[in-house]
């Protein structure tokens, strides 16, 4: 018996070496297509119906199939992935003959600058990360713009002038957020009193606490605030869960427009508005700069004058304030009022 | 006669696994059907695709660490140890080995020894815990080496942060890079290169099979496993088997993540791929505990997630691969029990022959006296 498994272990492992040598002849590279298929997608974990960052990029390619016929192909993460599945998700688009290929999340960031080497003739784009290269776009969100209305709308609507923000966690893209919220509330009204706290000081546990952000909502309806604005990803479900529990009190969403997400359908009524990032507009710009032969790379930001952010008007909660922030948004964009990224 | 007898044996030790792959082709042709896809265009697509050079590489760089993470979990499973903890050792051992050789600047002959033996060592360690509790307190550990991931996940959690261990670049938080000296060496193949840890892995699946089964003990540890009591009475000292096989597990479960920090990432960040250890466990079943069979189940599992990603590529649903995954490990599970019970049951059937004709014939015998 014993000689038989060394035998069977030496055969094994000669066939294998056998195996490798012979078949490296050709590589998956030489076998690709060659002229352009259309915007190749590789979203994070989630998918396309995530409800709001991956939903918003399908839409950009959406509109691009439409309006300038150009076909996508999209492809999903796996949970736990690692560097190896997110370059060879990349790659495989690359190489098929994707033009450009789009790695959404900042997760992407790394791969996208190693693939971008090998395929000097695609362009890439990693969203709300920059990452290095020629042929590479670094797609980022003037967050601090959208929050700037975000807070005038807060500080217009509030009836005891007190509104809050809630961060998830206290870093330097969400200092961003609460910088243009405290900012457009005092330009709105100038006695408003604004109070800001953070789930948690660098844990990145703060976006996925919902828990924590109801007590945080609590603590803040009972000292009296009535506007909250919630920017920590998941854990907002918490705090506008406990701003529905108290009449006239108002949330405002992050993200995506979350009047219209279903799991929140029940408290539908108290969501003010959402800062929207609106990842279809980078997407499509992209796409159409390919077209067009001349394919934008470099770090891009979007702001509210490109339509990067915006405010979520469902709902129809904010209609009666809609020439008082257009003004806002006027003097922002014509940079009248310079927002601040850090508060 | 006992030519025969083995002949028998290897019959039954190819007919395992070719049952199971067997069994397991079907069944995902029938889950591959129900999508109302063809699935005999999906092995077409894996086949060529997985066959591919570059795949080749993709799918040794990617076994890899797997196979260390069997090799990890088998030491345990020869035991009757369920050591879940691989994952939460490989993580931290990982986190601790890239923060000292983030610090230090040496030349590499000695930079990367350090680098894995503090990986090792901290594995060793976050594994031992589990041992101690379990022969000082008698906590099962299944329990224990559970907790201990959250644990582990929960400190470097606290030191993987700006300011702390580790600093930040853009969205990503890592520890500081290590520095050129600390590279492993890769094999140079085109168009990737293979990196270099394969063949700690392989040295690594070498003392495996020497230790537990050419040695004092690997007999003593394996005795254990069979029965408690039985390695008791013969002398061996249980406790202290429990708490070095789980050292000795901890100390594999460091290698585990050495070939991404040495080899890619060269720090440890958000990013670090997780849940490796546990995709170790799925490998040491499949492999049946055998140093060449983990072998091949690390490079199937490889081959599977490299034409998994082409599978969608082509249309398919990227869950099944991770269904053909499970497919194959029920299938190899069931397939060797039955074969085994087959075994043992054609084997009493020829010993209560033997027996029988030996007692008609003394019967005869006497008879004839």
């Amino acid at each position: 018996m014993r000689r038989v498994s060394t035998i069977t272990v030496a055969s094994i492992a000669t066939a294998a070496l056998a195996f490798t040598l012979t078949a490296c002849g050709e590589s998956s590279t030489e076998s690709g297509g060659g002229k352009n298929k259309g915007l190749g997608l590789a979203f994070d974990v989630g998918g396309r119906d995530d409800h709001s960052f991956n939903e918003s990029a399908a839409r950009g390619a959406d509109r691009a199939e439409k309006e300038l016929g150009i076909k996508n192909k999209m492809m999903t993460a796996k949970n736990s992935e690692t560097e190896a599945e997110r370059e060879q998700r990349l790659n495989s688009l690359a190489e098929a003959g994707y033009n450009p290929v789009i790695g959404v999340g900042f997760n992407y960031q790394k791969s996208v600058e190693k693939v971008a080497k090998d395929h000097p003739d695609t362009t890439f784009a990693v969203v709300d990360s920059v990452a290095a290269g020629k042929n590479v776009e670094s797609i980022t969100f003037g967050e601090h713009e959208g929050s700037y209305l975000a807070g005038y709308a807060a500080a217009l609507k509030s009836k005891t002038h007190k509104v809050g923000f809630i961060g998830g966690v206290n870093n330097a893209l969400i200092q961003k957020f609460q910088a243009g919220y405290e900012q457009g509330v005092k330009a709105a009204d100038p006695k408003a009193q604004v109070v800001s706290q953070y789930l948690y000081p660098n844990n990145d546990k703060g976006f996925n606490d919902p828990a924590a952000a109801k007590d945080k909502a609590k603590g803040m309806l009972d000292s009296g605030i009535d506007v909250i604005y919630t920017a920590a990803g998941l854990s907002g479900n918490g705090s506008i869960e406990a701003i529905a529990g108290k009449k006239d009190a108002w949330a405002i969403g992050v993200d995506s427009d979350q009047y219209q997400q279903p799991g929140l359908e029940k408290y539908k009524d108290h969501i003010l508005t959402s800062v929207v990032k609106n990842v279809d507009v980078a997407v499509f710009d992209l796409i159409k700069s390919v077209k067009d032969g001349k394919p934008i790379t470099g770090q891009k930001t979007y702001l509210l004058k490109d339509g990067g952010v915006s405010l979520a008007t469902s709902g129809g909660f904010i209609d009666d304030i809609k020439d008082k922030l257009d003004a806002a948004k006027k003097d922002v964009v014509d940079g009248k009022v310079k927002v601040k990224t850090q508060p | 006669m006992i030519k025969k007898f083995d002949r028998n044996k290897v019959v039954l030790a190819v007919a395992a696994p070719l049952l199971a792959i067997v069994a397991a082709i079907a069944i995902t042709s029938v889950i591959i059907a129900a999508t109302g896809k063809d699935p005999f265009h999906a092995y077409q697509v894996m086949v060529d695709f997985g066959s591919k050079s570059d795949s080749q590489v993709w799918i040794i760089n990617k076994a890899t660490p797997y196979y260390l993470s069997a090799l990890a979990v088998a030491i345990g499973f020869r035991m009757n140890l369920f050591n879940i903890g691989v994952d939460g050792q490989y993580r931290i051992a990982a986190f601790f080995a890239a923060v000292v050789g983030g610090a230090l600047t040496l030349p590499g002959i000695v930079q990367i020894p350090v680098i894995i033996i503090v990986a090792m060592a901290v594995g060793a360690v976050w594994a031992g815990i589990a041992g101690l509790l379990k022969t000082t307190r008698g906590v099962n550990e299944v329990i224990s080496t559970i907790m201990l991931n959250a644990i582990g996940a929960s400190v470097i959690g606290y030191f993987l942060q700006d300011g702390r261990l580790a600093k930040k670049e853009g969205n990503l938080i890592h520890t500081p890079y290590l520095p050129d000296s600390a590279h492993f060496f890769e094999i140079p193949t085109t168009p990737k290169p293979v990196y270099g840890f394969v063949v700690i892995a392989a040295v690594a699946g070498l003392a495996y099979w020497f230790l537990l089964g050419r040695t004092r003990f690997g007999f003593d540890l394996r005795t254990v496993g069979r029965s408690e009591s039985a390695a008791q009475a013969s002398g061996v000292s249980v406790k202290r088997m429990v708490v070095t096989s789980m050292v000795l597990s901890g100390a594999v479960a460091g290698l585990v993540g050495m070939p991404t920090l040495l080899g890619v990432s060269y720090n440890y960040g958000t990013d670090f791929p997780t849940g490796i250890g546990f995709t170790g466990i799925a490998i040491a079943l499949l492999g049946r505990n055998h140093p060449v069979g983990m072998a091949l189940g690390a490079l199937l599992w490889g081959f599977l997630e490299r034409t998994g990603t082409q599978l969608e590529f082509e249309g398919y649903a990227q869950e099944i691969v991770g269904v053909i995954q499970g497919v194959i490990v029920l299938c190899v599970v069931i397939a060797y029990e039955i074969v085994r019970r087959y075994g043992l049951k054609t084997q009493q059937r020829k010993v209560g022959e033997e027996l029988a004709a030996r007692a008609r014939k003394s019967d005869k015998a006497e008879a004839a006296a």
